[in-house]
């Protein structure tokens, strides 16, 4: 089933959760909603699931209405942050709760739940509590649950956020294979980025109660559409430069940028990845030799070394560039760092593949 | 858990200390209580079980209370269950108002709460000549006596069961209405075994105040012998005739059903505890017991849910 959102807006109090937001889930896609917390992701989950009424907009579901549709009658399946499984129910009933309200016969109930204690990997466990289970298995059980009253979409928040990392990763593959299988629309939301481009088909990326960008996990890290969706997709190196005459300027590096055709001057951000950058051992220094000219020239940047990190297969540089105060990481793979062998105080140069533009939003200009 | 104890204290403060509490407990509490018991039983048990029920005017007030108090409790089981729930899943201008308000019985003498009735319900009161009207006598009948009960017992239902909801949150709830669960069905299943021992430790608490209630229900009552006196009025009333065997052998039965309440508080209060300890464990996940493998024969399980 498909989900249309069209013009949603929900404020708490004078907090406004969603600003005017439409989105389309096509059917059987797996879509993430990404961003920081406060961006409106959550309410945006509750609000398809009917947990939530909007101040304005319509949901519509294969383009029927169901804005005015009470929860209960929305047959959408919704796996809580923290479960919120029943505590003095056992498992099986807790999976059984929305077939047993539905007042399912009883042959049916026990079928469907071993059925679904065999797909979530509990077997044998039905008898126990929820309080009895590690947090892996409540998850399960909850996805279990919500998969009990066969729902035409699977919502769920955070599904992963109170897990720790091996539990994390584990089920996060587990769940992309179930999706996979069974091919329900899903949404899920979350703020950790890895999790959304591993797991998810499409990416919706969230801020302020806006969506900023949305696109598959490689347009979206390939490409970001604005400085936040660069920003919190993290792990990036950010300078000043300016632009003018359709080329940007980083110390002096000139980066094609045709978006800004004009003559007149400007400040913009310009965002390195550390991964995308080439770092070399710089040739010996000519004596009377002009750094800036140089480094014009080539494309590349001279700078000395701090300090090498290694956390396991990545390597991190961490270097100044000349004239600058701000410290510039570059990301290496191990083994080519190890054969390489920088020290902290050597002299390199560096070279970026990539380089990403933003000029600062137009509403500050004057 | 080991609560931290203090060791420094000089062995004889230490005495002392232990010898005034429990003197303080035993010359208050456990002495009088004895010696109503004592003074009940004083010429056996068939004395006893005749003051009881051969005086048609104690087997009345007997009656009268099994009635009032449960007639009460049950109002403020329905009105706090109500309440609670209002308070802990909804924030609403005067909301704390509310909270407060619910507290006022615990504040206001007894005695204050029946004239209250009474100016209200009296003859000359501000409802009593309609009700009057309509066949409905309040005040000196039991109907008051219900509503004084209800008063003085008020907050004990409502304040035992708002921190209990306030920590369980509402996200089972949620869970239930997204199953498809009705609001009748999400109480039943869901919130009302999830609170039941807080609302039966309320229930009990406030049944013992109901049994036990003299000030406001004087009041209302009119002190009618055999048509308005519950038991803490008999009590007092055989004890002005000086009949006091009779009336201690009455007080036993208070007694005894104060005892029976403790025990129960005891019990329920066991179990609160045992709920608010799984209620942390559930929050908190061990997940070091997970030892599950996942990635077994997917195809042949996901089959049947590809409707």
């Amino acid at each position: 089933m498909s989900i249309h959102i069209r013009g949603v807006s929900k404020s708490f109090g004078t907090f406004k959760a969603l600003d005017n937001v439409s989105l389309d889930v096509p059917q059987g896609t797996l879509l993430a909603l990404l961003g920081p917390s406060g961006s409106g992701k959550t309410t945006l989950l509750r609000i398809i699931a009917g947990l939530e009424w909007p101040d304005s907009g319509r949901i519509e579901e294969d383009g029927e209405d169901i804005t005015d549709r009470h929860a209960r009658q929305r047959e959408v399946g919704f796996v809580f942050q923290h479960y919120a499984l029943f505590r003095h129910m056992s498992v099986f009933e807790n999976i059984a709760f929305g077939l047993r309200v539905r007042k399912a016969p009883k042959q049916e109930v026990e079928a469907k739940v071993n059925e679904l204690l065999h797909l979530v990997r509990l077997d044998g466990l039905g008898a126990r509590k929820p309080a009895q289970l590690s947090g892996g298995q409540r998850q399960r059980v909850a996805l279990a649950r919500a998969l009990a009253i066969r729902p035409k979409i699977l919502l769920l928040d955070e599904p992963f956020g109170a897990l720790d990392a091996k539990v994390r990763v584990e089920l996060r593959q587990w769940l992309r294979r179930l999706h996979d299988e069974i091919g329900m629309t899903s949404v899920f939301v979350t703020h950790d980025q890895e999790e959304a481009f591993e797991l998810a088909d499409e990416v919706v990326v969230m801020n302020h109660g806006r969506i900023e960008q949305r696109g598959t996990p490689e347009e979206v890290f390939e490409h970001p559409a604005t400085p936040f969706v660069m920003d919190f997709l993290g792990n990036v190196n950010v300078f000043h430069g300016r632009v003018e005459k359709g080329q940007a300027f980083w110390h002096g590096i000139p980066i094609d940028y045709p978006d800004y055709p004009h003559s007149q001057a400007r400040p913009a951000r310009v965002y390195l990845r550390p991964h995308e950058l080439d770092i070399a051992r710089a040739a010996a220094e000519q004596p009377g030799g002009n750094a800036a000219t140089a480094a014009a020239v080539t494309g590349s940047l001279p700078a000395s070394v701090l300090r090498i990190a290694r956390s396991g297969a990545i390597s991190r540089v961490s270097c100044r560039p000349d004239g600058s105060d701000t410290e510039l990481h570059v990301d290496l793979p191990t083994d080519t760092a190890r054969d390489l062998s920088l020290q902290p105080g050597e002299r390199v140069t560096i070279t970026p593949r990539k380089v990403r533009v933003f000029l600062p939003d137009p509403e500050y200009v004057i | 858990m080991s609560k931290p104890t203090i060791t420094s204290a000089h062995p004889l403060t230490h005495g002392l200390l232990v010898a005034a509490a429990t003197g303080i407990v035993g010359l208050l509490i456990v002495v009088p209580l004895a010696s109503v018991f004592a003074e009940a039983f004083a010429e056996g048990p068939a004395a006893w079980w005749r003051a009881l029920a051969h005086d048609p005017d104690t087997r009345h007030a007997i009656w009268l209370s099994l009635t009032v108090a449960p007639l009460a409790v049950a109002i403020n089981t329905v009105f706090g269950v109500a309440t609670a729930w209002l308070v802990s899943r909804f924030r609403f201008p005067g909301r704390s108002l509310l909270i407060t308000l619910c507290d006022v019985p615990f504040s206001v003498s007894p005695v204050v709460a029946g004239l209250a009735l009474v100016l209200i319900f009296g003859r000359q009161g501000l409802l009593g000549p309609t009700l009057e009207s309509l066949g409905w006598k309040v005040i000196f009948s039991w109907p008051g006596l219900v509503l004084a009960t209800t008063f003085v017992t008020l907050p004990l239902v409502v304040r035992e069961l708002i921190p209990v909801m306030e920590a369980i949150g509402p996200e089972e709830e949620l869970a239930a209405v997204s199953l498809g669960a009705s609001g009748w069905q999400v109480f039943t299943r869901v919130t009302l075994p999830n609170i039941r021992w807080a609302l039966l430790h309320g229930i009990v608490l406030a049944n013992a105040r109901a049994m036990g209630e003299f000030g406001a229900v004087y009041v209302v009552s009119g002190h009618i012998a055999g048509a308005t006196d519950t038991m803490p009025l008999r009590v007092e009333k055989l004890f002005q005739e000086y009949r006091t065997p009779a009336s201690m052998a009455v007080a036993s039965v208070l007694a005894g059903l104060a005892l029976i309440t403790l025990v129960a508080k005891v019990v329920i209060e066991r179990r609160l505890e045992a709920e608010a300890r799984e209620l942390e464990a559930a929050r908190s996940l061990p997940d070091t017991l997970d030892t599950t493998p996942l990635d077994t024969g997917f195809s042949t399980a996901t089959k049947g849910l590809t409707s």
